[in-house]
């Protein structure tokens, strides 16, 4: 009897729970189904404000360009809201940005840690899209971040504008509708790198690569190469070292007895830091190979690394996107409003961002609306000046822009503890353009 | 035991299972207030949760110290992504799968980390996670894709997708049966796994083999003793355990199809560890607190700066706003660590059994005085 009736009750029971659950399960479908009666996620038409998310490594072996890239966010946000002196909202042409926010709503952002990890970033971006309702988000100094979170852009329908990555594959094999890049790339690097290689070194040289091991370092390695073994030098050893290592000194040590006299340096931020360091440490630059000069390339530079390595940066040859002595006026108008909010000139980091962000906020004011699918058909092909690397063009096939690279040399006197980097040559636009074919991949859909 | 006291025991756990599945079901509500109330947040905490109790089945009842358990989510995360890559988006092969192959590895480590016990389990378990670790982000780069991280491509075969229907434009998303597995419809298809997770973890607390792996916690030599060989035990303890964190591992992918090394760094070990200590040890509900809290603080936190900090101390004079906002500074954005360190020291200080042990003192006060 007794044991029926706790049969009984138990069946009960779990009806309660089946049904309590069912209706737990339902009801926010019903309520998320107004998220759908919107044309797209994240519409900003019944909001005063429109929010950008700005996604960097807090923390990590690139957190320095992440703080650097987070202050040109916040000024970029400044300026479209019409404070401060404008910036290159003064230069950029053609331009159809108010002053007034973006589309006359006024812009607000929301800050998150990548921590130079592709599950953090994600996660991080996520928060973004899901809560705090951004329409469209930007960041990165990390390759393997920004093309995870790319790929998380197109799946969610909120555009990307990459901050600095440098992988070829960014717009090349993994590259997306939904992502920008203004950044140069490896593929970029190596051509400009190489007229002066083969002008300063010669083309007898044997190299020998240290390779920050994911999709940036290899394929900065593979385009380097290719420009070098181009030029008839020998590629000696190429070596896979893990991001954030610290110390290099046991990859460094094999170079000495390598017979190679050429170093590259595939790394970044405080990883180049620590392995330049090291590496001349080790005497590297006080060697004699085969009758020649050990010499020490880093193809990527910045001018934050250059503050980290000092002195032992002096006649290192390397590229850079953008550097605050150049003369134009775009410039100018830049390194003048963020030395005033900051006390500082910014680095390439912070330019490429700040530029993204004024490139989206235009293209909207362009498309009249956030839609992202006019919005992206505005900024692909888009064509402009005035924002410090010359006639610039954002190219439809992958989305990459093609503009001038700067070669540059650690500075043998520098006159301020800014003024790191000598601009060797300014390689014009023609000269680093290439074939968008050759990466191939796919953008994929407008409409996510 | 009376056939009585047996129909008590028997309906409190219906009743702790409708509790906790109400709990669970309802967070998107209940989470609202604390800013916690969206999709990929409420995934973590389900995720996560699973993870933690799986981890409590081996920490808690056998007082063994694996600091390597990240090492089966991240075999559970390549496992499921590759099964999206090579046979189907639909999410039951992947996480079944991502089950096995973290159940097989946790046979393998286990074979031969748990010969030793104490501080040397510990060591071994650690090793083997950095081991993984390190395979997972150079030497298999062919298998993981290193730091970029496995990631799905147009161009996977899918071959039973491919039996039923033409792949479409733009890489498809994981669906169970045609639903798809993001947003909240990924929540709840997390939330009803750690249910079913929770209900199993707690039908081991209860059984004899429960028993049997507390007893190894409280004596395992005399236990030895007494003719019980305890390995087997231990053994299946470290694999189920393993099978939790492989699940949770396949769920991650489930939510997100991608798969990278960090998830199988030493800190998401002592991630885990963290967070069933903050918790309470060999307690249920303790490890899910744990989770709770410390992916709060993470994903909260971590995103608060100066500008929301300013708008929050608003009330405040404008004299001591920038101090106080610049003091609260070190404790949000990129210093939630600290938060957590702090709150980590106050709570083994003064509650070594963690929050359920807080949680315990205060209703043993309320009835004391009853």
């Amino acid at each position: 009897m007794s044991d029926n009736k706790t049969t009984n009750l138990m069946r009960r029971r779990v009806l309660k729970a089946g049904v309590a659950s069912a209706m737990a399960v339902g009801a926010p479908i019903i309520f998320s189904r107004n998220a759908w009666a919107e044309d797209f996620r994240n519409n900003p038409a019944n909001s005063k404000n429109v929010v950008l998310g700005f996604n960097v490594p807090q923390t990590g072996a690139y957190a320095d360009e992440g703080a650097d890239e987070l202050r040109a966010f916040k000024l970029a946000v400044k300026h479209l809201n019409g404070e401060g002196d404008g910036g290159m909202m003064n230069t950029m042409k053609p331009h159809k940005l108010k002053g007034n926010g973006i589309l006359g709503k006024k812009v607000t952002y929301v800050t998150g840690d990548t921590q130079t990890k592709s599950d953090a970033a994600r996660s991080s971006a996520k928060r973004m899209i899901e809560k705090e309702g951004v329409i469209m988000f930007s960041g990165g100094s990390s390759s393997g971040v920004a093309i995870a979170v790319q790929g998380l852009a197109q799946e969610m329908g909120i555009v990307f504008m990459a901050g600095l990555t440098h992988s070829n594959d960014t717009t090349g094999k993994d590259k997306r509708r939904y992502g920008f890049r203004h950044f140069f790339n490896a593929k970029m690097s190596g051509s400009a790198l190489g007229p002066v290689l083969k002008k300063e070194m010669g083309t007898d040289r044997s190299a020998y690569h240290l390779t920050a091991d994911y999709t940036w370092g290899w394929t900065q390695e593979e385009s380097i190469k290719e420009t070098t073994e181009g030029l008839g030098w020998k590629t000696v050893k190429a070596v896979k070292t893990p991001v954030g290592a610290g110390d290099f000194s046991q990859y460094i040590t094999p170079i000495l007895n390598s017979g190679a006299d050429t170093l590259i340096l595939n790394h970044y931020g405080k990883d180049m830091i620590n392995s330049l360091t090291q590496a001349v440490q080790f005497g590297l630059r006080d060697k004699q190979v085969n009758g020649k000069t050990f010499e020490i390339i880093v193809p990527l530079y910045s001018r934050l690394m250059a503050q980290g390595a000092g002195e032992n940066l002096k006649g290192i040859l390397g590229t850079t996107n953008w550097n605050w002595a150049l003369k134009d006026t775009g410039s100018q108008a830049f390194v003048k409003s963020f030395g005033q909010e900051y006390g500082f000139p910014p680095s390439q980091a912070a330019h490429t961002c700040y530029v993204q962000t004024l490139l989206y906020a235009n293209a909207c004011e362009m498309a009249g609306t956030f839609y992202p699918p006019e919005v992206i058909k505005q900024l692909e092909g888009f064509k402009f000046d005035g924002m410090g690397n010359g006639a610039t063009e954002y190219r439809a096939e992958d989305h990459q822009c093609f503009k001038d690279v700067l070669v540059v040399r650690g500075n043998q006197n520098p006159t301020s503890q800014f003024d790191l980097l000598e601009i060797v040559q300014q390689v014009p636009r023609a000269q680093v353009e290439y074939d968008a074919k050759i990466f191939g991949g796919e953008l994929g859909p407008y409409k996510v | 035991m009376s056939p009585d006291k047996k129909i008590l025991r028997l309906n409190n756990i219906w009743l702790t299972m409708l509790l906790f599945s109400l709990g669970v079901l309802t967070m998107p509500w209940w989470l609202e207030p604390i800013g916690a109330a969206y999709p990929d947040l409420l995934q973590k905490f389900a995720i996560f949760g699973i993870f933690a109790i799986g981890y409590n089945i081996l920490f808690g009842l056998t007082g063994y110290l694996s600091f390597g358990h990240a090492t089966f989510l991240g075999v559970g995360s390549y496992t499921a992504v590759w099964s999206f890559k090579l046979l189907s988006m639909n999410v039951l092969p992947a996480i079944v799968l991502s089950m096995l192959f973290a159940g097989f590895f946790a046979f393998l480590i286990g074979y031969v980390s748990l010969r030793r016990s104490g501080i040397y389990f510990s060591i071994l378990t650690l090793a083997f996670a950095q081991m993984s670790y390190n395979l997972a982000y150079s030497v298999l780069t062919p298998i993981t894709n290193g730091e970029t991280g496995l990631q799905l491509s147009k161009q996977d075969p899918r071959i039973f997708d491919r039996l039923f229907f033409e792949a479409g434009e733009g890489l498809p998303s994981t669906t169970l049966f045609g639903l798809d597995m993001n947003g909240y419809q990924g929540f709840y298809f997390c939330a009803v796994l750690l249910i079913i997770a929770f209900f199993i973890s707690l039908k081991i607390f209860n059984s004899p083999f429960g028993l049997s792996l507390r007893a190894i916690k409280s004596n395992q030599t005399r236990m030895s003793y007494t003719g019980y060989h305890t390995r087997p035990y231990l053994m299946a303890a470290f694999i189920i355990s393993g099978m939790y964190a492989g699940l949770a591992g396949g769920l991650l992918a489930v939510t997100d199809p991608l798969a990278g090394a960090e998830r199988m760094q030493w800190t998401a070990s002592g991630e885990v560890v963290l967070m069933t200590i903050l918790g309470g040890v060999g307690t249920l509900l303790g490890p899910l607190l744990g989770v709770g809290i410390i992916k709060y603080l993470e994903n909260i936190f971590s995103s608060v700066n100066s500008q929301t900090l300013h708008e929050f101390f608003a009330f405040l004079p404008d004299s001591i706003v920038t101090l106080v906002v610049n003091f609260t500074g070190l404790f949000v954005g990129e210093g939630w660590h600290l938060t957590l360190g702090l709150l980590f020291m106050i709570i083994v200080i003064f509650l070594p059994g963690g929050l359920m042990q807080g949680f315990e003192k205060i209703k043993n006060r309320f009835t004391d005085k009853a």
